[in-house]
């Protein structure tokens, strides 16, 4: 157990959260590992840090991380409008959403989509396995074509790729990744946490006990085999100097909106993170190849987040108080007199 | 010696197409009859579209000032081929028929006077304007009628003013239409009287203003600290939070910064607009939603996890006919024991029962201090004959009280208890517990929201007994809720062995029943329900007399179903059900035909 403390003064310890009660060896423990390391070393507020999520196994999993922060496990697909209306309330908080494939591309499709036609502020990691865990190994609707069933059936509808979907909606931060690559996943993390605006995160999971299989595209095996990284990602946070040395013309600079910079390094083809129908072919292509693209897919740094657009102040609305909201009596009197 | 014309007792009706403009005329007619100090109650009986199909506008005038809808049209104005022959046959027999001259009256009833107006014509030649020529010929009618019924031209020149308020270009374009009506009249019809007419007077109306419920309730919320709103378009709630828009532009945003301090946003749908307000209440801000019986369904779920996780939230029904492909124009409370228990499992809400314009400004701020008080989904029941006329009213009051935020636990709050403090620990014993908001600076102050399976510190259960004890305790705050519950209005004065009860908007019915039944030596009692859970008292009113009324606009006596379940054994004989659900407004013959009836078998026996 490490006693270091972060640059808030806090140790790893207090990013931790209850014991977990999903299977030994999914995917989501290792996404929650990571999302411990990755917010003890931003040096997140946990009095900030807002945990929101649908139903699922990943879900659940809000629990398993920063104790101290205020969670809300709400209803099936509608995370995305518990978090657009906790976060309205009080700008400051930093919202952070937890769901699954089932939760977002299914039950919540239309939710998930307007989250991100908003652009809510809000980092929204979608656990994704291909399977309905706690229901005992239904397909979701991200398996995909020729996909096996753990009892033999094999898929034959098209699966929703929810980068795909983010990224035909102008989605400001879209990324895959995969729970087993904490390297790529902790700084992209991060990124999407600095990042103002929806920050989509699809982190392929292994379902060990339902969708771990031969013949699963979702399986530890599978990810491991197809997994086609299109950067290097570094995160160096705004607290800290830049000080990578890499080779004129390999990397990528990213600010992202609290002074934070994401330094990509290209790995297997000429890929514009600001390029956007540019990046929907690559996925597709990719697809065709059989293989997963993962790393940093889209960012636009310069579109405008939900609160910002809709005028509000930054100080929190559940703050303000009779003096500040109702009408002046003068006012109140006026309309009055109008309505005669 | 002929008997004078009835002075400003009557009802009038325009028929109209739908999107012809005519509601700006039938405004300014309404609005410049209220100025010469004469009650006015206006229904408008719209059809679910945009433009093309029948729609009435009816306008009570009554020297009692009574608002409820009555009967059939004394003076109609006819517009619409369409219905032209089915109007003309529900006028009154001896009132007057303003028609579009190229309708044929030949063969038709003799015993109205007819007035025919070649309004197309007149339209034609007399509007200049090619655009606005199909709005303005509505103008013509008025200056007709206010020819027909005495109305002094300066008060349609002041009704124009009042309801094109905003739009000061609109006011000479709409006078001149209307004089073009009303020169029609005295060159045409100056010397022809008929039964009824219009007579400046005083005494009923002064002082009072005009608003339709749901600007009222818009009011009421920006009144009562709303700061976030979530909507999803339907008949008939968009324009409370329409006006909700209206209000936030003018009186919440900061002038100097373009600061807005309130969030309203148009859902993608209803559980979207519930979701957004959950998730506000949920980290203190005072949320609302407003929506109608469809929308109502989506919200079920919510609805159901906000009882469960006790989150403040309002939530306003503004009920109409059901479902969607019903008759979603017309009116109806029908979805009082659906709001009632509302989702799945054990849930019961608190329901407002507002009555006027009035309540539905001050049941706002009443919702958001209950909402936050008890920390659970407060509904408010309002409906389409509510929501979406104007009805008369004494201006609103100024609030004095301040915001009751209810049992929030602070960063000092949590200093003082050295962080020792449980989300579900029932500390004062009124079922109602301590929460924390997120953002609140202290290492104690997180907890994990969930349903139902959690114990009294907010720690993950499945253990049957902590979840039972959490549902007694829920139901203890129930309670606490139901003596903090806007109380019934009782008028008992009567000394009579029958009562009535009603709620919502039946009460204007009510009133009118009562003097037409006193006028014929049958005083009766009164109970107006304003809230659900049931007050207590109800019972005393109940005991106190030998037969009790319900009466309702649904078509199953839902109000009467939950009384005979509340109240006890021996009291639930006492109850009769009285109800009316055509879609119209209940009008007073509804209550005092069948209650005579009813009345009349009891002496038989």
């Amino acid at each position: 157990m490490s006693a270091t403390l972060n640059h808030i003064g806090l140790t790893r310890d207090a990013y931790k959260g209850a014991a977990t009660t999903l299977c030994a060896g999914c995917g989501h423990n290792s996404i929650t590992n990571h999302l411990v390391k990755a917010l003890y070393e931003l040096g997140v507020e946990p009095h900030l840090l807002a945990k929101m999520s649908g139903i699922g196994c990943s879900s659940k999993t809000p629990a398993y991380f920063v104790d101290q922060a205020h969670g809300f496990n709400g209803v099936h697909g509608r995370m995305p409008a518990l978090t657009t209306g906790a976060g309205l309330a009080n700008r400051k908080l930093l919202m952070l959403g937890v769901s699954g494939d089932g939760d977002t591309v299914s039950i919540g499709l239309g939710g998930f989509m307007h989250l991100m036609r908003r652009n809510v502020d809000c980092t929204y990691i979608i656990e994704d396995n291909g399977t309905y865990g706690l229901t005992k190994g239904q397909f979701s609707a991200t398996a995909d074509v020729g996909s096996v069933q753990k009892r033999g059936s094999v898929n034959t509808y098209q699966p929703i790729d929810p980068c795909a979907v983010a990224l035909t909606l102008g989605c400001s931060f879209v990324a895959r990744s995969f729970s087993g690559d904490g390297k790529q996943l902790v700084p992209l993390i991060k990124a999407a946490v600095a990042h103002r605006g929806t920050a989509v995160l699809d982190v392929v999971s292994p379902c060990v006990t339902f969708n771990d299989h031969d013949g699963s595209t979702k399986s530890y095996s599978w990810v491991k085999d197809h997994d086609e990284q299109i950067q290097d990602v570094t995160f160096i946070p705004f607290f800290e100097e830049i000080s990578v040395d890499y080779e004129p013309g390999t990397t990528k600079e990213v600010e992202l909106h609290d002074g934070s910079h994401l330094v990509l390094k290209k790995l297997s083809e000429d890929h514009d993170p600001t390029d956007r129908i540019g990046t929907m072919r690559m996925i597709e292509e990719a697809r065709e190849r059989n293989q997963m693209l993962t790393g940093l897919l889209y960012i636009d740094e310069s579109a405008q987040d939900f609160a910002t657009r809709e005028s509000l102040p930054t100080r929190p609305l559940r703050d303000y108080g009779e003096v500040e909201l109702r009408i002046s009596r003068e006012d109140f009197a006026t309309h009055m007199s109008e309505l005669a | 010696m002929t008997p004078g014309p009835t002075i400003n007792d009557l009802m009038f009706q325009a028929a109209t197409v739908n999107g012809s403009g005519s509601q700006s005329a039938n405004l300014v007619l309404t609005r410049a009859i209220f100025s010469m100090g004469i009650p006015v109650a206006p229904k408008n009986v719209f059809p679910s579209n945009i433009e093309g199909l029948p729609t009435w506008y009816q306008l009570r005038i009554s020297p009692k000032g009574y608002q409820a809808r009555a009967g059939e049209p004394d003076v109609l104005v006819a517009l619409n081929p369409a219905t032209w022959t089915k109007d003309l046959k529900g006028v009154k027999p001896g009132g007057a028929v303003i028609h579009e001259a190229a309708y044929s009256t030949a063969g038709a009833r003799d015993d109205v006077s007819y007035f025919p107006v070649p309004f197309a014509k007149l339209a034609k030649s007399r509007i200049a304007n090619d655009n606005l020529r199909k709005q303005l010929t509505n103008m013509l009618y008025v200056g007709v009628v206010a020819g027909l019924l005495d109305i002094p031209f300066d008060a349609i020149e002041h009704g124009i003013r009042r309801t094109f308020q905003t739009k000061p270009k609109a006011w000479q374009v709409n006078v001149d239409a209307a004089c073009v009506g009303y020169e029609h009249w005295q060159e045409n019809f100056a010397d022809r009287r008929i039964g009824h007419a219009l007579q400046p007077m005083s005494g009923v109306t002064d002082g009072l203003v005009l608003i339709e419920g749901n600007q009222a309730a818009a009011l009421g919320c920006v009144m009562g600290g709303c700061t976030v709103a979530a909507w999803y378009p339907i008949t008939p709630s968009s324009s409370l939070c329409e006006n909700l828009i209206t209000y936030a532009d003018r009186f919440r945003v900061d002038q100097a910064s373009g600061e807005k301090k309130i969030a309203i946003v148009q859902a993608e749908d209803e559980l979207a607009a519930l979701g957004m307000a959950v998730g506000a209440g949920w980290a203190g801000a005072r949320a609302m939603t407003s929506t109608s019986g469809p929308g109502i369904s989506l919200m079920a779920e919510f609805s159901g996890l906000a009882y469960y996780a006790e989150v403040p939230v309002v939530i306003y029904d503004i009920q109409r006919i059901g479902p969607s492909t019903g008759l979603p124009t017309r009116t109806s409370q029908a979805d009082l024991g659906f709001v009632y228990t509302l989702s799945h499992g054990d849930t019961k809400h608190l329901v407002l029962l507002p009555g006027t314009v009035e309540e539905c400004y001050e049941f706002a701020q009443e919702a958001f201090d209950l909402a936050d008080r008890f920390q659970t989904a407060v509904f408010v029941l309002s409906d389409l004959d509510l929501g979406m006329n104007l009805w008369m009213t004494p201006p609103f009051e100024y609030p004095e009280r301040s915001f009751d935020r209810g049992k929030v636990l602070r960063e000092e709050d949590l200093e003082r208890l050295e962080g020792r403090w449980g989300r579900y620990r029932d500390v004062d014993q009124d079922g109602v517990t301590y929460r924390t908001l997120p953002g609140t600076h202290h290492p104690a102050a997180g907890y994990f929201t969930r349903g139902s399976g959690h114990d009294e510190d907010a720690r993950y259960t499945e253990e049957a007994e902590a979840y039972a004890r959490n549902m007694d305790r829920l139901v203890r705050k129930f309670e606490s809720a139901r003596a903090a519950m806007p109380a019934p209005v009782v008028d008992a004065t009567a000394g009579s062995p029958i009562g009535l009860i009603a709620f919502g908007t039946t009460h204007h019915a009510v009133v009118e029943a009562r003097d037409l039944l006193r006028e014929r030596g049958m005083p009766v009692d009164y109970l107006r329900v304003r809230a659900l859970p049931l007050s207590a008292s109800i019972a005393a009113f109940v005991r106190g007399h030998e037969r009790v009324y319900v009466i309702e606009q649904n078509r199953d006596g839902q109000m009467y179903d939950l009384l005979r379940l509340e109240l006890p054994v021996e009291l639930a004989g006492r109850l009769r059900s009285i109800r009316h659900y055509d879609g119209r407004p209940i009008p007073a013959e509804s209550i005092t035909r069948p209650l005579l009836e009813l009345e009349e078998a009891v002496a038989v026996l």
